[in-house]
């Protein structure tokens, strides 16, 4: 089941099965033929371009739209008055909240969405915003999550019937207190620290969009977006406006990037939707960068004050997380029903202690809704970086040794499957050779001796580790469901006469190489060779449903769908052999491509011939269907465990506080590894945000409620001269559950490195007295650091 | 992706025709040279000229050369073309310091030194050079040519002393043989603006500082420059010692002012910082030629 | 206003108003969707072309200023049907996730070959640091364009 055997390769060269091979897709990449929403042209197409609010919380008294009306190309614009009438000014949040697609009363954050212009093209969309007049009343705005809750402070959803306060839940909690408690009462040693994981922003080069054709004739919807979950999307659009799902065809061509990003449905496309119906001819929405920085779903913001507890061998005994939720105006964040803080509680992390225990309280403040997104692996980014941080800061207590102070602590191969303090099971692990990997490829005896050296000469350098665990591949559905859609997802397959394949996915890859990855999991089963196998995804007339691609669950759950497909295909295949070989399907052995019969090799049948056969005139079995195709549901009994440990090495100038990172070995466990490119190229880019994140990206607010991170100026990306070249290293430990012992691995490296880095500066500054700073660890903020007296990121520079 | 509003365009063809149709089109009209400030402002609908008038054809506007004791950069020569000229680098290495640490590799092919100077960014690296060098712009008009030193050229954030219908056509700066020079920049992230930049030259003579000019961006020193360091350098040994007193002085010059790139405390410790780094580093270099 | 402007070899006229910036007059004008945008503040080099063989970040630039130029989109890099080698090393060297960054991206680093055949990885590495990718965490990148750089006399592949 692990990747390492010996794979054929097909006549194009490609392996029949797993293995490195190039992509199917950049062939319309590379030629500049990919097909993205903002490529989508149909005739009579118009634009749209949203007014958005500049305050943070303001009554609206008035909306003066007759300027904009007035100008030539204006077809409409649409105030959130109008959508009261079709009852569409507020529609459902993935976390079951509302939120307002046109503001009425008033704006909650600076960026809501206020009014809709409909035009002939984007120009004179743009020139009619300026043209409407918007007669605002500002009020005092909760840009601080800490005075959400003050006495006096400024009700933001005062829509809500009843509401006196900012409390979007007051208390979800996990884990065990009272045991908790005993052991850090128990303990030798117990270190508490503010961790702060500001927010941050998914940013994919792609904005969000869509083009909305409604036909006027047939009532047909088609809408062309960018979502990561197309049927997710479409049975929504039903439920929130009323239109017959079967007439909705929601198509996700080509994604520029997702990361979260493009989970949940925005005003923008609904608007799009209404501006069609309205002007009876398809419109187009795509936002500019700002409104994506400004508007759409965040990340992270949890504000969680952590405790660790040990013994004075560093032996943990407990770990306890306190956790204040920013989650803006809106509760928007896209995560399973029954886990309002998402997988969070998984912060007890790889180590083997016996009691954990973390509360969650989630308020309301004037920012953009959000709050899940940025491949957080729902809330495990925020886990491990709690987790990873304050194991940093004991070791710093211990005065030991971070790798030391970890391998102590690690989870054990023999504990697998391992039920954790907060009720996770962990499915395999070997995590000690994991990480030995890790320390064996950085040279990190070498590295703290040069350190030491560095250091008598007033040269600071830093080594940071991050061990992580995270569960992906929601989920079952008993347990896991958005907005009461099971995560579930489907699979079909077909094998033509001529013995290619179709293979529809209900995930939507977003640059993960889907239309490779999937056509390995299908020839790895069936031995058609991967050029001989088309993926299908994103248009929901053409593919079955799922809850689609995010949380790291293509691979393990529409990956293992894709597996057990396949193998219903082979079994089905079987049954057409024998009935052309004359003989019982029990007869019949399989090898890459083949059903033979047992000892008598010679004879067999290969899929393309069993196709063939069985759409042809051979007399098949009683009850048997001339085809070879198959579906499958596929309903994970778990989710998986992929870990990884990673060690990040950089240098630090005291005298400016900028870092530079010299190098960052990762070593990953996903289990079998469906193609080894892409799973290198899934890490690289998580790494690169573990880089941004520690060092650079934010979206701060001023009290005035302002976003201070609103455009590219601002929010900083790193760049090629910010990411090392990254060293890869892999251990492959299958999960024991998965159909091919895939865990998936796509958030991973968003995950682990954070914490990494972060953890290196620290300790490359630790001789300064510096025990924790929030990210991001800007110059300014590592220079303050070590004065002593370090930067509160999430609110403005003061 | 935002859009401008309505313009004109005309390209002009030459110097004179630059200040023809710029003088005639008045102050809703504005010059356009590498475009990477005044597009960005447009689209943003900061800034909403009724005309464009286009510099790009005017290939007189472009090129470095050596004239008596100055050397003479032409206003439309791009970042790219600075950053590479030998000319300058002979002299003063500063220019290619400076330039490598402005925007990115793309945007320096087109953007321009000019452009840059007028735009008056308080984080603008080249008008920290230009004052650091005493240079001068040359500007002209219908009514002729003006020189105005650089150290004058700019009258706050974003506003300098061009009026309407005059165009900036070069920047000179004299030679000084024997100086040496240096750039210090702390940014966030590559191609940010500055947190805090400091760029000097100095001349070491006889054993002591003979001539020298502090110049820094992003800190709002008055002219983007520190005349007391300056002042408190000249005569004096090159010593760490007497090094580090000027560059505190220039820190005391300096009245930055919190944003997301830092505090204060920490811009006013930078430009103190990066002041004597680029201090020891023109010493040096003064020495060593 | 009237614009004539070759893209690619082939010359386009069109009427247009002169606010209209170049990277809208190449996708929505003349309906070449290669070429994309990703930002506001001309960071991201999404939208990278080559002017007169320079690069461009076609967002800020007036599709007018274009006019007399010879400009170079992705579309041009194929030749006779085949791949130009940065196409190909990006293939090979899985140097693209989402595509989107990655016209752009190719445009420059086609451009930086072209000016240095010799190029080091890292003088490469500086030199895209003006085009931002968001998936690749650009190692991958890096070795396209250095595929590109040694396969200059790569054969065209159909």
């Amino acid at each position: 089941m692990t990747a390492v055997e010996e794979v054929p390769t097909s006549a194009a060269g490609n392996p029949i099965g797993f293995g490195r091979m190039v992509r199917k897709e950049d062939v319309r990449f590379v030629r500049g033929e990919g097909n993205y929403v903002d490529d989508v042209n149909l005739p009579g197409m118009l634009h749209g371009a949203i007014l958005r609010s500049p305050f943070a919380h303001a009554k609206i008294n008035s909306i003066d739209t007759s300027a904009a009306l007035e100008l030539p190309g204006v077809v409409a614009v649409v105030t959130g008055k109008d959508l009261e009438g079709l009852g569409l000014a507020w529609m459902p949040t993935l976390s079951y909240d509302t939120q307002a697609v046109l503001a009425t009363d008033k704006v909650r954050f600076q960026g809501q969405e206020v009014a809709f212009v409909i035009a002939e093209s984007r120009y004179i969309a743009r020139d009619a915003l300026e043209l409407i007049d918007v007669d605002y009343d500002p009020l005092p705005v909760v840009a601080d999550a800490k005075k959400a809750l003050d006495p006096g402070a400024p009700i933001i959803r005062d829509d809500k019937e009843g509401k006196t306060d900012n409390i979007v839940y007051e208390k979800w909690e996990a884990g065990d207190e009272a045991a908790t408690d005993a052991a850090f009462a128990g303990a030798d040693v117990v270190v508490t620290q503010e961790i702060l994981y500001p927010r941050v922003h998914p940013s994919p080069m792609e904005t969000c969009g869509s083009v909305a054709h409604m036909d006027p004739v047939t009532g047909k919807l088609i809408l062309w977006t960018t979502t990561q979950a197309p049927h997710a999307h479409r049975t929504v659009y039903a439920l929130v406006a009323g239109l017959p799902e079967h007439k909705i065809q929601v198509i996700s061509p080509d994604v520029g990037g997702g990361f979260g990003n493009k989970v949940p449905i925005y005003p923008g496309y609904v608007l799009s939707i209404v501006g069609s119906i309205v002007a009876k001819r398809p419109v187009k929405w795509m936002e500019d960068r700002s409104e994506n920085l400004m508007s759409t779903g965040f990340a992270r913001d949890y504000h969680m004050t952590t405790s660790i507890a040990s013994t004075k061998e560093g032996k943990i005994v407990g770990v306890k997380v306190d956790v204040l939720a920013d989650h803006g105006a809106f509760n928007g964040v896209a995560q399973p029903t029954n886990y309002p803080a998402g997988f969070f509680s998984i912060f007890s992390g790889s180590y083997d202690y016996p009691a954990a225990y973390c509360k969650v309280k989630a308020v309301y403040t004037n920012k953009a809704p959000g709050g899940v997104a940025y491949a957080c692996s729902f809330r495990i980014t925020e886990a491990v970086y709690a987790i990873e941080r304050i194991v940093d800061c004991l070791a710093a207590e211990l005065k030991m040794d971070p790798a030391e102070l970890r391998l102590k602590n690690l989870l054990r191969p023999e504990q697998f499957p391992y039920k954790s303090p907060t009720g996770w099971e962990y499915d395999s692990g070997e995590y000690e050779k994991t990480m030995k990997v890790a320390m064996d490829m950085v040279g990190y005896d070498e590295l703290r001796k040069e350190q030491a050296e560095k250091r008598a000469k007033g040269e600071y350098m830093g080594i940071g580790i991050s061990f992580f665990t995270e569960g992906v591949g929601a989920g079952p559905r008993k347990h896991m469901d958005i907005l009461g859609l099971g995560m579930a997802d489907g699979c079909d397959l077909r094998v033509h006469p001529t013995g290619k394949a179709q293979i529809r996915l209900s995930v939507q890859t977003q640059g993960q190489g889907h239309e490779t990855t999937f056509a390995q999991i299908v020839s790895h089963e069936l031995g058609i060779p991967p050029e001989d196998i088309e993926v299908i995804h994103g248009d929901t007339d053409n593919t079955p449903f799922g809850l689609g691609t995010y949380g790291s669950r293509s691979t393990p759950v529409s990956g293992a769908a894709a597996a057990l497909v396949a193998r219903k295909v082979r079994d089905r295949a079987r049954i057409v052999a024998a009935a052309a070989l004359e003989c019982a399907p029990d007869d019949l052995e399989w090898e890459l491509g083949r059903w033979f019969v047992k000892g008598d090799p010679e004879r067999g049948k290969t899929i393309q011939e069993i196709a063939m056969a069985a759409h042809g005139s051979l007399e098949l079995p009683e009850g048997v269907e001339g085809h070879l195709d198959a579906q499958v549901v596929y309903n994970p009994p778990d989710l998986t465990y992929p870990y990884g440990c990673y060690i990040c090495v950089v240098d630090v100038d005291p005298g400016t506080g900028q870092v530079k990172v010299r190098r960052f070995v990762a070593v990953d466990d996903c289990g079998t590894r469906i193609n080894p490119m892409i799973v290198e190229g899934q890490v690289h880019g998580g790494l690169a945000d573990g880089v941004g994140m520690a060092l650079m990206e934010l979206i701060a607010f001023d009290e005035d409620g302002n976003n201070l991170g609103g455009s590219f100026m601002d929010y900083l990306l790193p760049t090629s001269m910010e990411c090392p070249d990254w060293e890869l290293g892999e251990t492959v430990t299958p999960s024991p559950h998965h159909p091919i012992g895939a865990k998936g691995v796509g958030e991973s490296a968003t995950v682990g490195s954070p914490a990494a880095v972060v953890n290196a500066v620290i300790d490359a500054i630790a001789p300064f007295g510096v025990r924790h700073a929030d990210m991001p660890l800007t110059p300014a903020n590592v220079w303050r650091a070590i004065q002593g007296n370090p930067i509160r990121t999430d609110m403005a520079v003061e | 992706m935002q859009t401008p509003a309505p313009v004109e365009y005309a390209k002009a063809t030459s110097i004179a025709d630059a200040i023809s149709r710029l003088e005639a089109l008045g102050e809703d009209s504005r010059p356009v040279a590498g475009g990477y400030s005044l597009i960005p402002m447009m689209k943003l609908r900061l800034a909403r000229p009724e005309t464009v008038v286009d510099l790009n054809g005017i290939a007189e506007l472009r090129g470095v050369r050596v004239e008596g004791n100055e050397l003479v950069v032409g206003a439309m020569t791009t970042h790219a073309d600075v950053l590479s000229s030998a000319i300058l680098f002979e002299h003063y290495p500063i220019f290619r310091e400076a330039e490598h640490v402005i925007a990115d590799p793309i945007v320096r092919m087109r953007g321009t030194i000019g452009g840059s100077m007028c735009q008056a960014d308080p984080a603008s690296d080249l008008s920290a050079v230009g004052s650091a060098l005493r240079g001068n712009a040359v500007l002209m008009s219908s009514s002729g040519s003006r020189t105005v030193p650089l150290r004058e050229f700019h009258d706050g954030p974003y506003e300098t002393v061009v009026q309407t219908g005059e165009i900036l056509t070069e920047l000179r700066y004299p030679i000084r043989p024997g100086a040496g020079s240096a750039y210090e920049k702390v940014e966030r992230r590559a191609g940010d603006w500055g947190v805090c930049t400091s760029g000097v030259f100095v001349v070491v003579s006889g054993g002591v500082v003979t001539d020298c000019g502090i110049g820094m961006a992003a800190v709002n020193a008055d002219h983007y420059c520190a005349p007391e360091a300056e002042a408190m350098l000249m005569g004096k040994a090159p010593t760490e010692e007497n090094l580090a007193a000027a560059a505190a002085a220039a820190a005391n010059e300096a009245n930055p002012i919190a944003d997301q790139r830092g505090p204060a405390d920490y811009k006013r410790h930078l430009a103190s910082e990066l002041t004597l780094r680029a201090l020891r580093r023109a010493v040096a270099a003064s020495q060593g030629a | 206003m009237q614009v004539s402007v070759s893209i690619n070899g082939v010359e386009h006229s069109r009427d247009i108003e002169p606010r209209t910036l170049l990277v809208h007059f190449i996708r929505d004008d003349l309906q070449m969707r290669g070429t994309h945008w990703g930002c506001d503040t001309s960071n991201c080099g999404a939208c990278t072309v080559w002017v007169d063989g320079a690069p461009v970040k076609s967002c800020t630039m007036l599709a007018v200023q274009a006019e007399g130029s010879e400009v170079t989109t992705v579309e041009g890099l194929a030749k006779d049907g085949g791949l130009d080698p940065i196409q190909e090393g990006f293939t090979e060297c899985h140097g693209l996730q989402c595509g989107y960054c990655t016209p752009g991206m190719m445009m420059t680093g086609r451009w930086l070959v072209d000016q240095n055949p010799n190029i080091t990885r890292e003088e490469i590495r500086e030199g895209i640091s003006g085009n931002i990718c968001r998936c690749t965490g650009y190692k991958n990148i890096l070795d396209a364009i250095e595929y590109a750089r040694d396969h200059a006399n790569s054969e065209v592949s159909a």
